[in-house]
């Protein structure tokens, strides 16, 4: 693996050598002894258990609710259904007139008699334990009117709408040049349509939520990647000030995105609070999680690819049609990407939605290039072949010099670099190109490779530092760690700017009521959170320069060299230096304290000015049994441009742990919903495979030197995601080049490979 | 979950007696199984009879020179047992294919005979299940069937039985000992054991309501080499879509005899007699191990989503019995 160093003297940079160190995670002991305290596992006196009753149909009304029962039950203290829950709003329109809006809207539960999804909540029993809660609400009959709904995607491709806007507020359409015209001519062309399926984030810890209620104030222990929109959420649901509301959540169990926004524990545990003057807890199942914490959208994908025959992209377009909700849209970027990937003249993107009567999709583990380039990647491939020229090769031929289809240049863009040398390691040249040719023994061997592209986003972001007498360094800012690294590479940011060892830097998370932050989600938590907190070291040295200069008590006072330094614990200005704990005791008792902040990457200039993207390259070999088709990983490889690495030891956990929702998604996950009953039907880890340990083979990450000094003040950028881009369809290229069997519908099951494999004589 | 009442049996007898006692009342031994469901509200004893305690542990040698296993040793213990990975490794190969580790180390070799089917519309209280449910009809039939039956089934129900070490158990011609209330005991094949599920898939083994599993019984190991393939969709954790058990005797370059046994294809550990009889004799050869396999599943019907099973059990077996013989 190569470390990047920090080795240039930039002028926003101490050179304490800190950051990129592969230092372990800070908060690594606590969670090993089990000392990190997650939501549920918070405890208050008096607190109170509910239970979620989920609708056993997927759409109709409740004609009847008979709780009387339940009501009886033991120890049962309180169930709620839509006739006796607190007010509160309307859902409100399927599409929020803001994009930020799809973060705070009002959602509403047990708000109406409609049931618009299966398993969504109709009632809550709330007791003196978990167990009586859940006893009591087997007792609750309902009558449902059920009515037949819309549940399948492929049937209705023809009832597709263009939504205005995608996720994270991208153009539904892309239109530059003529690509019908120019696909029409292109003397070699793919025309594939691929198929993505539903998919669930199943992060370890559920969503589970502690509310408590102190006077008008609640507070929320629960389990949430970014905080203020959370508590924004949860706000404009309950009809209150989001001030009053306080979110904490310093431990998450995984996110993947389903973590963004509450769900029914959070605003039912907040309303039964108020009505019952308790603390309540209430925990989603694992099964309720399928239908009540967001999925990804089953999808249908048409990439057409028009190449002159020396591999020269004529056109390109990329067509998505994806599953959504009937009442609450949302549309997954899926071909953004594919606007800033490969050069070519003619350019076509579009994104077209199909409601269906179920739950809203959410932010999954890279939204957009997850199963975009799961389709794209593999479209690549078989333009390649079709050439018969290497992947690889195709891909240099069609690098572009500025991004495509905004025409600015790129702040950094080492694709072709990441490509050859992911070749050079993974041995690349051996490969054979020609499909179904390497056998060992009674396998079938195969490589492929992928490109990987993950847009940079930086959220506003604000944090405070703070020192004390002892040199003691307090950063706090609302940001989280979602088992990402965030307290560790945060630790090493503070400690860095200010010249301190980690030991003496304490960074706090998870609570709104530190400086608000974009939190976690779209790997813009690394540069906005860090960036925000690299400005506040710098104003907090500021101030301690200042009182240094000025006060009586300074053993630098006068120093008037304009050069000074923080390291080693030490203040240096010119040719004096003073122990920063000493230098504080004296001329500050009570410390000092600063905030800092950056704004939000789009509306900066830089982002206007530069195409801003991390870049990757992914090699996979698998085996195939000849004999039952079975799929195993052999070997992965990731090399990745993504700007300065801040510890090497989290940023490639962070990608080992993308490629292996690579494997994911190409060879396994996949959740079925049932086209009679609208229900997801393998909803438990049991029957919902993702990768364990023996799915996953050796792999390797390589990072590339590299700093983008237009992405933030320490040239990192977003990288958690970056993993799973492109993993995918390596994957998938792999298996076709061992077996020739290009499968086009996710996930690549051994039933799908099956037939074409040879029966090997024995 | 429902409340429930709990007692520690005292005796073998006992806890047959305490369960004979009552309709609504279950053993209940590692749990690994019954909690699940208990939890889903698809089983709803009122009363459990614990049974994990009960001096069964124990794995003995037996006169005719087989092993005596006792219901409560645990899959773990079983699998890791000397005289059964050199005797029947087999069986051990089929326990350490099965589950996790930690399942492993809970769930009892009677309680793994008689854990129920993983088909999710049985786990989903609201979908229609015969099994569930007698009469409500199958969710499965015209549903999502990928894991179902493909041998053996009926309309009522496609579910398969999805132990692995049944089919092994199977294999070996393993008998299952009980004790009734009355302390009567009998022993059953394991081949009359599970039921098929006709017009009545809620039934699902021979068992009386009461009678309790008190050890397996392996005879004699057979002649030949031991092999259990067991073909999934990852690497571990995940139940068969398709298991062969197979023991081939060769003698030069014929087989002399073989017994095969099939998982994930239907609501019983599925021996594969016809295919067995075709071999003893037959060449050792690629031709006889493939129409050994047409014959395994000669009658086999697939649902839609489980279509594939056929060719891939095929597959597998001609290639399981090829691994058989291979060092045999
Ligand atoms: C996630 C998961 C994955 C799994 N994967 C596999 C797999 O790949 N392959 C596989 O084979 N299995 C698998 N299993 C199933 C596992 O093997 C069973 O759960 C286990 O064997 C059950 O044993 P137990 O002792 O826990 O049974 P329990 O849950 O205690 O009981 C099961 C049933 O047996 C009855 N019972 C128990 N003991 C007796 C007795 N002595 N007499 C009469 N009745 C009795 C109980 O009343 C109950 O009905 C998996 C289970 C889980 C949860
Ligand atoms: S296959 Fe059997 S268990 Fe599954 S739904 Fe049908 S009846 Fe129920």
């Amino acid at each position: 693996m190569t470390e990047t160093k920090t080795s240039e003297n930039r002028p926003t940079e101490t050179r304490n050598g800190v950051i990129g160190r592969p230092i372990d995670r800070i908060d690594a002991p606590l969670k090993v002894r089990g000392d990190a305290t997650y939501a549920y596992e918070n405890a208050l006196d008096g607190t109170a258990y509910g239970y979620i009753l989920g609708a056993a149909v997927a759409k109709g009304r409740i004609a009847e609710i008979d709780t009387d029962e339940a009501e009886g039950a033991p120890a049962v203290l309180l169930v709620m259904t839509h006739r006796n829950a607190p007010a509160q709003p309307d859902f409100g329109p399927a599409v929020t007139p803001t994009v930020r809006e799809v973060f705070t809207r009002a959602r509403p539960v047990l708000n109406s008699e409609r049931v618009r999804y299966y398993d969504e909540p109709v009632a809550l029993v709330v007791a003196e334990t978990f167990e009586a809660a859940r006893a009591a609400a087997g007792l609750i009959r309902v009558r449902y009117d059920e009515e037949p709904g819309l549940y399948d995607l492929p049937a209705r491709v023809a009832d597709a709408y263009a939504p205005k806007r995608t996720n994270a507020g991208f153009e539904t359409d892309s239109v530059v040049g003529d690509f019908e015209s120019a696909f029409a001519a292109a003397p070699v062309k793919i025309d594939a349509t691929y198929r993505t399926p539903f998919e669930h984030h199943n992060p370890m810890e559920p969503h589970a939520t502690l509310a408590a209620w102190s006077g008008n104030e609640l507070t929320i222990h629960t389990s949430a990647q970014t905080l203020a929109n959370f508590r924004a959420g949860v706000a404009s649901t309950l009809r209150i000030p989001p001030e009053r509301v306080r979110i904490v959540s310093p431990f998450i169990g995984g996110g993947f995105g389903s973590k963004l926004i509450a769900h029914a524990d959070t605003i039912l545990a907040a309303l039964a609070a108020q009505v019952l003057q308790r603390p309540v807890k209430i925990a989603l199942t694992r099964q309720q999680m399928f239908a009540n914490a967001g999925h990804r959208a089953e999808m249908i994908q048409q990439v057409r690819l028009g190449a002159d025959t020396d591999g020269r992209l004529n056109g390109i377009a990329h067509d998505v049609w994806s599953a959504t909700s009937s009442f609450e849209e949302y549309c997954e970027q899926t071909a953004v990407f594919a606007r800033s990937l490969y050069a070519a003249p003619n350019r076509l993107t579009r994104h077209r939605l199909v409601p269906l009567d179920i739950n809203r999709g959410e932010w999954m583990r890279s939204p957009g290039e997850a199963p975009g380039m799961l389709a794209f990647e593999c479209a690549m491939d078989e333009l390649a072949e079709r050439l018969g020229l290497d992947p690889i090769e195709l891909r240099i031929r069609n690098e572009p010099t500025r991004d495509p289809e905004r025409g600015v240049p790129f702040s950094t863009r080492n694709l072709v670099a990441c490509m050859e040398d992911g070749a050079r390691r993974f041995g690349w040249e051996r490969r054979n190109p020609t499909p179904g040719r390497t056998r060992e023994g009674r396998k079938l061997i195969g490589h492929g490779m992928a490109a990987a592209i993950r847009p940079n986003y930086i959220g506003a972001a604000t944090a405070r530092v703070a020192i004390d007498r002892d040199g003691r360094v307090t950063a706090r800012l609302d940001m989280t760690d979602i088992g990402t690294g965030s307290y560790t590479i945060l630790t090493q940011i503070a400690a860095e700017g200010l010249g301190v060892p980690i030991s003496s830097v304490k960074v706090e998370l998870g609570d709104s009521r530190f400086p608000r932050t974009a939190g976690s989600g779209g790997s813009w938590g690394a540069a906005s959170a860090g960036s925000a907190l690299h400005n506040a070291c710098n104003a907090l040295k500021e101030r301690i320069l200042e009182a240094a200069r000025s006060s009586e008590a300074s053993p630098l006072r006068g120093a008037n060299a304009t050069e000074a330094s923080f390291a080693d614990s030490e203040v240096r200005v010119g040719q004096r230096s003073a122990s920063l704990a000493d230098l504080i005791r004296r001329i500050a008792p009570d410390g000092f304290e600063a905030e800092g902040s950056v704004a939000a990457g789009a509306a900066t200039e830089s982002y206007k000015a530069y195409s801003q993207h991390s870049y990757g390259a992914h090699f996979a070999e698998v085996a195939v049994d000849c004999d039952t088709g079975e799929i195993r990983m052999r070997r992965m490889l990731a090399v990745m441009g993504a700007g300065r690495i801040l510890n090497v030891k989290t940023a490639r956990s962070q990608i080992i742990g993308g490629m292996t929702w690579g494997i994911g998604a190409a060879l396994m996950e996949q959740t079925v919903l049932d086209p009679r009953h609208g229900h997801f039907v393998n909803h438990d880890l049991a029957e919902y495979h993702v990768p364990i340990n023996g799915d996953v083979p050796e792999m390797e990450v390589v990072f590339l030197e590299e700093h983008d000094d237009k992405a933030n003040p320490f040239g990192a950028k977003g990288l958690g995601e970056l993993g799973v881009c492109g993993a995918g369809a390596a994957v998938a290229n792999a298996i076709y080049n061992a077996t020739g069997v290009r499968v086009r519908e996710f996930p690549i099951t051994l039933d799908k490979v099956l037939p074409a494999l040879p029966v090997i004589a024995i | 979950m429902q409340s429930f009442t709990y007692e520690r049996a005292a005796s073998a007898e006992q806890a047959a007696a305490a369960v004979a006692d009552r309709p609504d009342a279950k053993f209940i031994s590692g749990g690994t199984n019954l909690l699940d469901l208990m939890k889903l509200e698809i089983e709803r004893p009122a009363h459990l009879v614990d049974v994990s305690r009960l001096p069964l542990n124990r794995i003995e040698e037996t006169a005719e020179g087989g092993l005596r296993i006792g219901a409560q040793v645990r899959n773990s213990d079983l699998a890791a047992d000397q005289r059964v990975r050199s005797r029947y490794p087999m069986l051990s190969q089929a326990l350490l294919a099965g589950a996790s580790g930690q399942i492993r180390n809970k769930a009892s070799t009677s309680g793994n005979l008689l854990q129920r089917t993983r088909c999710p519309y049985f786990y989903d209280r609201n979908m229609p299940c015969n099994k569930r449910e007698p009469g409500a009809g199958c969710a499965a039939f015209q549903g999502f069937n990928r894991m179902h039956a493909v041998l053996g089934a009926s309309e009522a129900c496609i579910a398969v039985h999805p132990s692995d070490m049944a089919v092994a158990m199977s294999g070996l011609d393993a008998r299952i000992e009980t004790i009734s209330p009355g302390g009567e005991t009998r022993t059953i094949p394991i081949g009359d054991f599970h039921r098929l599920p006709g017009a009545m898939p809620h039934v699902e083994t021979v068992l009386g309501h009461g009678e309790m599993i008190a050890a397996v019984t392996l005879p004699l190991p057979p002649p030949g080499r031991q092999v259990y393939r067991k073909v999934r969709d990852r690497a571990s954790y995940a139940f068969a879509l398709v298991s062969v058990a197979a023991i081939v005797e060769k003698s030069g370059d014929r087989v002399q005899s073989a017994r095969i046994a099939m998982g994930g294809v239907a609501a019983k550990p599925w021996r594969a007699t016809e295919a067995e009889r075709m071999l003893a004799g037959a060449a050792a050869s690629n031709g006889a191990f493939t129409d050994a396999a047409e014959a395994a599943l000669d009658g086999a019907i697939g649902h839609g989503g489980n279509d594939f099973k056929i060719p891939l059990a095929k597959r597998t077996m001609r290639h399981t019995l090829a691994a058989a013989v291979e060092s045999a």
